[in-house]
C-alpha cells in the first residue's frame, strides 16, 4: 500500500519521539535523576507507529510495562508522561502511576500495565463496548513473547473469537523475556497460538515499519467490519535490557551490535524513503532534530515542576467512598 | 410489596436495572446456559437459577454466556466498564477468584488512582460464597476479608432479601468497582421487599435489635444467627443489639462504635477465616476507638483455621452456629 508523504512524515516524527524518549529515560535514569523502574521500548517503534496510524482517538489500546512507545504513538503528551516519570504533580497521571501505569484514557490509551499479560484482558470489554454499541471502533492490546505464555493471553484469544470481538491481540516478540530467550521458554509457535484459537493471524517484520502498518490495516479494518478478531505476532527486537540497570550479560557483543546496526527501525525507514525518492534526507533530519529539542523542553519542564504534595495521598481512590 | 426470596431479589434487581439503563449488561458462566446446544436456551439462568428468565427480556446480547475463564470474564467487565457500559460480571463461585485476582486485585480496583482520578469503572461482581451447603474446600469459602484488604473496590455482603435487592441496585448504580457477594445458604430465605426499584446506601450499618446488655455484630448469614441469640437472649431477661455491617468496605465505623459503646459487651460472628478477618479487624478498631467503654473482653466467634470440611458433622462443628454465639454471649454477660 502507498502511503502519503504526510503520512510517511508522520510515521517518522512518531518514531522519532519514541526514541528520543527512550534515549533521554536512558540517560537520565543512569544519571539516579529518575524514581523506580522503567523499561525502555528503542528499537521497536515501528510496532507502536505501524500500528496506532490506523487508530482514531474513538480506538483503545492496552500497552504493557514497556509501554512508552505505545503512549506516543496513541497521541499521549510527552510532557505529561515524562512529568510522570519524575512523579510530579502534573504527570499525566498526577505522580500516581509512575512508568508502569501511564494513561489517557481521552486519547484511548488504557494504561501501560505493570503485569505481564495484563492488558489484553481489558481490551476484550472495550471491544465488547464497542461491539455492543455498534460504534465501528477497535481496540489493540500489546503484550510481549514473555507474555504470550501467561493464561490471560490464551483466555483473551479465546473469549475474542467466542464473542467475535472487535479486539486485535499485537505480540511484540522482542526474543527476550526478562532475561529469558524466548527459544527457550515458548513451547510451540506464537502464531499457531493465535491460529488455534481461530484468530486471524500474522507473522510480521516488526524492523520494518511497513510490513507492520500493510498488516495491521488489514487486520484494523477487518475487525472494524465485524470480522473479528485478530492476532499479529510482530518480530522485533530492543536495544536496551529488560529494565534501565540491566546489564543485558545474556546478550553476546555480536548480538547487540546487530541490534542497533542491522534492525534499527528508523535506520530501514530512512534508507528506503530516501532511497527510493519519498522524502529527503533534509525532511527527516528535521524531524530528528524536533523530537530532540521537543524532549529536552519535556526533560526540563518536568524537573522543574513540583511535587505531589501530602494532601493527594488519600485522594482518587474511590469516586465516593 | 411481596415476599420474595434473596434468589428473587437479587433477579429482580438485575431485571430492573437492565430495563432501566440499556447499558446494564451481564456476563459469566451459564448466565443463561444453553449456548451453542439444541436443546432448551437459557437452561440454567446461573448454576442455582439466580439469573433465570433474563435471556428472554434481553437477549444474548445483553445476557453473556462465556466460556469458563474468569480472568477474561472479569478483564471483559472491567475493560467495558471503562468504555461506557455498566456491567454485572458473575464469578460462579468466590473460590474461584484464586485464578483470576490479577484483574480485580492489579487491575480494576487501581484503575482510579494509578490513572491520576481519571478513571471511572462502574464494575458490579456478583459472586457466591460461604458454607452450609457441604460443598466442601473450594466452594465454601468467604474471603471477603480478601477484598476488603484491597483499596479502590467496595465489598456488599447483603444478610436478608430486602437489602439484597436495594444493595444490588446501588451497587449498579455506584460509579466505582463493587464486589457484591451473595451467600448461597440465603438465596432461599424469605421476607417482604418492595416491588418497585430501590437502593441502600454503602457504609451505613443496620440496627436489626437495639438493646442495652450485649452487642452482636455479623455479616450475611451470621446477622441471622445473631438475632435469633438476641431473641433467646430477650427471654432470658437481657436485651441485645444486633448490628448488620451490611458493606464491609466502605465500613460504618461510627455505628460499629456506637454499637459497642452503648452496651461495652461485644460479640463478633464472622464466618470467614479467623486471622486477619472482619472480626479481628473490628475488635482492633473498637480496642482502639472505644477501650474504656468496654466491660469484658470482645468475643469473636469464627470457623477454626482451616479449611472448609465436607463431612455435614464436621461442616456442622466448623460453622458459627446459634450455640456458639450463645455461649460466647453467655461468657461475658
Amino acid at each position: 500500500m502507498q502511503l502519503s508523504r504526510e503520512d510517511l512524515l508522520k510515521a517518522y516524527k512518531g518514531m522519532c519521539e519514541i526514541r528520543e524518549f527512550d534515549d533521554a529515560v536512558h540517560y537520565e535514569f543512569a544519571a539516579d535523576a529518575m524514581p523506580g523502574f522503567v523499561h525502555l521500548y528503542v528499537g521497536e517503534e515501528a510496532s507502536a507507529m505501524g500500528i496506532c496510524m490506523h487508530l482514531n482517538e474513538k480506538d483503545t489500546i492496552a500497552s504493557t510495562h514497556r509501554g512508552h512507545g505505545h503512549c506516543i504513538a496513541k497521541g499521549c503528551d510527552i510532557t505529561d508522561m515524562m512529568k510522570e516519570l519524575y512523579g510530579k504533580k502534573d504527570g499525566i497521571c498526577g505522580g500516581k502511576g509512575g512508568s508502569m501505569h501511564i494513561a489517557d484514557l481521552s486519547k484511548g490509551m488504557l494504561g501501560a500495565n505493570g503485569i505481564v499479560g495484563g492488558g489484553p484482558p481489558i481490551v476484550l470489554g472495550a471491544a465488547l463496548t464497542y461491539k455492543t454499541k455498534k460504534t465501528g471502533n477497535v481496540s489493540v492490546g500489546f503484550f510481549g513473547d514473555g507474555a504470550s505464555n501467561q493464561g490471560s493471553i490464551s483466555e483473551s484469544m479465546n473469549m475474542a473469537t467466542v464473542l467475535q470481538l472487535p479486539a486485535i491481540f499485537v505480540c511484540e516478540d522482542n526474543g527476550f523475556a526478562e532475561s529469558t530467550a524466548k527459544e527457550y521458554a515458548v513451547g510451540g509457535s506464537i502464531l499457531d497460538r493465535g491460529k488455534a484459537f481461530g484468530l486471524d493471524s500474522h507473522e510480521v517484520d516488526g524492523n520494518d515499519f511497513f510490513a507492520v502498518h500493510e498488516a495491521a490495516k488489514h487486520v484494523i479494518d477487518n475487525a472494524r467490519n465485524g470480522k473479528g478478531p485478530a492476532l499479529l505476532h510482530i518480530k522485533t527486537s530492543k536495544v536496551y535490557g529488560h529494565f534501565e540497570g540491566d546489564a543485558i550479560s545474556y546478550r553476546t557483543k555480536e548480538e547487540n551490535e546487530k541490534i542497533k546496526n542491522e534492525e534499527d527501525p528508523l535506520k530501514i525507514f530512512k534508507k528506503k524513503v530516501t532511497e527510493s525518492g519519498l522524502l529527503e534526507l533534509s525532511q527527516l533530519e528535521k524531524l530528528e532534530n524536533d523530537a530532540k529539542e521537543q524532549v529536552k523542553i519535556a526533560v526540563e519542564e518536568s524537573k522543574k515542576a513540583d511535587f505531589p504534595t501530602e494532601k493527594d495521598l488519600l485522594t482518587d481512590v474511590y469516586i465516593k467512598y | 410489596m411481596s415476599i420474595k426470596s434473596y434468589k428473587d431479589a437479587i433477579n429482580e434487581a438485575l431485571l430492573q436495572e437492565m430495563k432501566k439503563d440499556e447499558n446494564v449488561v451481564i456476563m459469566g458462566e451459564d448466565v443463561a446456559g444453553g449456548a451453542g446446544t439444541n436443546g432448551e436456551q437459557d437452561a440454567w439462568g446461573g448454576v442455582l437459577g439466580v439469573t433465570k428468565g433474563l435471556l428472554g427480556h434481553y437477549g444474548r446480547e445483553r445476557v453473556i454466556d462465556t466460556p469458563i475463564t474468569e480472568t477474561a470474564i472479569l478483564g471483559m467487565a472491567s475493560g467495558a466498564a471503562l468504555t461506557g457500559l455498566r456491567p454485572v460480571a458473575e464469578l460462579m463461585f468466590v473460590d474461584f477468584m484464586g485464578v483470576c485476582f490479577d484483574q480485580i486485585l492489579n487491575q480494576t480496583a487501581k484503575f482510579r488512582y494509578m490513572f491520576g482520578g481519571k478513571a471511572v469503572t462502574p464494575v458490579t461482581i456478583r459472586t457466591m460464597y460461604g458454607g452450609g451447603l457441604r460443598a466442601a474446600s473450594q466452594h465454601s469459602q468467604c474471603l471477603y476479608p480478601m477484598f476488603t484488604h484491597v483499596p479502590g473496590i467496595k465489598v456488599v455482603v447483603p444478610s436478608c432479601a430486602y437489602d439484597a435487592k436495594g444493595l444490588l441496585i446501588q451497587s449498579i448504580r455506584d460509579d466505582d468497582p463493587v464486589i457484591y457477594m451473595e451467600h448461597k445458604n440465603l438465596y432461599d430465605v424469605t421476607q417482604e421487599v418492595p416491588d418497585e426499584s430501590y437502593t441502600i446506601p454503602f457504609g451505613e450499618a443496620n440496627f436489626t435489635r437495639e438493646g442495652k446488655d450485649i452487642t452482636f455484630i455479623g455479616m450475611g448469614q451470621t446477622v441471622g444467627i445473631c438475632n435469633k441469640v438476641a431473641d433467646k437472649l430477650k427471654s432470658e431477661g437481657k436485651s441485645a443489639t444486633v448490628l448488620d455491617l451490611r458493606t464491609l468496605s466502605p465500613l460504618d465505623e461510627d455505628s460499629v462504635l456506637e454499637a459497642a459503646e452503648e452496651t461495652g459487651r461485644v460479640v463478633i460472628v464472622d464466618e470467614s477465616y479467623p486471622r486477619c478477618n472482619i472480626a479481628t479487624d473490628l475488635s482492633a478498631l473498637i480496642c482502639q476507638e472505644s477501650f474504656s467503654s468496654l466491660k469484658a473482653p470482645i468475643k469473636m466467634v469464627t470457623p477454626p483455621h482451616t479449611p472448609v470440611p465436607f463431612s455435614p458433622p464436621l461442616e456442622d462443628l466448623y460453622l458459627p452456629s446459634e450455640e456458639k454465639v450463645y455461649n460466647a454471649a453467655k461468657e461475658i454477660l
